[in-house]
């Protein structure tokens, strides 16, 4: 019993690379041997595919767009939620628990509930298909998120730090930069890294939300699908470059991956 | 930790609120706004009440995918977290296996939302796909465009696959965070394993738990886009779940007043069972 113990996971890491393991083959396969019949691996290699997607505009704008919404938003997040996140943890004010829910329930709001209206909202302002107007809309779910991750760790921070830097005669914003945040800078990590994953993975809003000069690379990707045929390596390929950011990201946070998931509350 | 009363905290929360206001109270008012008015395309708009409920709680079309929505919920956390707590339990606590297994099993949750979709999608093609080409191959008959059965399953699969390690993550967030005393003393009174799982590491992990289920109802019923790039809600209507119907209906169809109607009482369900974890949750945190 005790022996047989690594087996669980290692079958469920299996479990999870299948699908991951099919994409990349996919990737590297011509549309012939595709459409050809079912093998399980690349016979004949091609990196055609990728090839494609580096040099053709469409594709790689598609990169460049989601990594600057995604970007925008993950800064303007964090930014935001840093003096909410500390409100939240240190003091008591009118009204700060069903602030605090308030700001939770838009995390519960489905994006299918706010796809239309954000378009009419975002067409009004005038800032419908920029990086902007996603980064803002993805901010929905972010804040929420990244305020409730940041109280959880600034909540484990002892209050007589603050206290002992207000007698030395630190004033708030001194404080607060140059000791608070190095202090909690594992939370901060963990908060960007949340945003990050968040906005990166959602397209119902960031599809709705533009049509061309923002268009994500997740987009580009449906319409390919549909409109020119079925290029399966295509989008197998394009899918793949699509794992590389989440994995680089996940690399730098794995030691506190764990305690963020749990909203810093360990 | 006891807080100071301080009104003035309000300047901190100032930029959240404002950048939430603006995100979520006007495009909530709109959508309340058209809930209870009805137009005939040409932006002219009747004030029509609570026409618009009455017609969505007995629509036959709305109890259908909110059923669906129900069963898959239900579903999914049947298996994702007991599946997610054993795997958490025989994870290693130490040593150069624990980064390996946390960066590969968090791996899925960074993948955008629609290439998981299509990574299912050519993952299950019946002929050329490895799952799809394996099952026909072992003697089932399966076909995920064809038969309702065969959707739910690869839709299953495919959440299980995606989620689960979210429940793994938190579950063993909560182990880790256990003394080792706790296990020393177990083992001095002669506790057998399932004493332990029930009376020291159940306990320690009911915190992360009722995160992980909140999270996993949450998102598992605002599910939009990885259903849809796999099965499109099909084959018919069989896999059509509420959100999918709603996008259907608001920026399928533009039926402003239905789609509205419909986008309130899903929030609000959603709402109504968030707030019981949440209470149970600060409940549990006030301990």
């Amino acid at each position: 019993m005790r022996t047989a113990k690594w087996l669980v996971p290692t079958l469920y890491i299996l479990f999870l690379m299948l699908p991951i393991y099919w994409l990349l083959s996919m990737s590297f396969k011509s549309t012939n041997e595709i459409l050809g019949g079912f093998t399980l691996w690349p016979r004949d290699f091609t990196l055609a595919n990728y090839t494609k997607i580096f040099t053709d505009s469409v594709w790689y704008n598609g990169y460049i767009n989601s990594i600057t919404y995604v970007t925008l938003n993950t800064v303007i997040s964090v930014l935001a939620a840093l003096p909410a996140a500390y409100a939240f943890s240190r003091y008591r004010f009118l009204g700060d628990k069903h602030l605090f829910f308030w700001l939770l329930t838009n995390r519960m709001a489905p994006p299918a509930v706010f796809a239309l209206p954000f378009l009419q909202l975002y067409s009004a302002v005038g800032l419908f298909d920029t990086h902007i107007a996603v980064a803002l809309a993805h901010t929905l779910f972010n804040i929420p998120l990244a305020v409730w991750i940041l109280e959880g760790f600034m909540s484990s921070v002892p209050k007589e730090l603050d206290e002992t830097a207000y007698v030395d005669g630190y004033p708030f914003w001194k404080f607060f930069i140059k000791i608070f945040l190095p202090t909690i800078a594992a939370g901060i990590g963990v908060a960007c890294f949340f945003c990050f994953m968040f906005s990166w993975v959602e397209l119902l809003l960031a599809k709705t939300l533009t049509s061309v000069a923002a268009k994500p690379i997740a987009a580009t990707m449906t319409r390919t699908a549909s409109s020119s045929g079925y290029e399966l390596g295509l989008l197998a390929a394009a899918g793949s470059l699509t794992l590389i950011p989440g994995a680089i990201v996940i690399y730098f946070v794995r030691n506190y991956i764990a305690r963020g998931f749990a909203l810093g509350r360990v | 930790m006891n807080k100071t009363i301080n009104n003035r905290a309000w300047f901190l929360v100032v930029p959240v609120v404002a950048l939430v206001a603006f995100n979520a109270l006007i495009p909530l008012m709109t959508v309340v706004n058209y809930s209870v008015q009805e137009t005939f395309g040409d932006n002219t708009f009747f004030w029509s009440g609570v026409t618009w409920f009455e017609k969505l709680l007995r629509d036959p079309r709305f109890h259908g995918a909110l059923g669906r929505q129900l069963f898959f919920t239900g579903i999914i956390l049947l298996i994702e977290v007991p599946l997610g707590v054993a795997i958490a339990l025989t994870m290693p606590k130490k040593g150069p296996w624990v980064s390996v297994c946390l960066v590969l099993m968090a791996l899925p949750l960074l993948i955008p939302w629609n290439v998981v979709g299509a990574m299912w999608n050519i993952m299950a093609l019946p002929d050329i796909g490895l799952l799809g080409h394996t099952l026909n191959a072992l003697g089932f008959d399966y076909n995920y465009t064809r038969q309702p059965v065969s959707a739910w399953v690869t839709l299953i699969a495919m959440d299980v696959w995606h989620w689960t390690s979210l429940v793994v993550l938190l579950s063993y967030a909560g182990l880790v965070s256990i003394p080792e005393a706790y296990y020393q003393a177990a083992k001095i009174d002669g506790a057998r394993p399932w004493a332990v799982f029930r009376y020291i590491q159940l306990p320690k992990m009911k915190r992360v738990l009722t995160i992980a289920i909140l999270l996993r109802f949450m998102d598992s019923f605002m599910i939009y886009t990885e259903p849809s790039v796999l099965t499109g809600g099909g084959p018919g209507n069989s896999t059509t779940l509420l959100s999918i119907d709603l996008v259907k209906t608001a920026l399928g169809q533009f039926d402003l007043g239905p789609a509205a109607a419909t986008s309130l009482v899903y929030f609000l369900i959603v709402l109504l069972v968030s707030w019981v974890f949440y209470t149970l949750m600060m409940r549990n945190e006030a301990q």
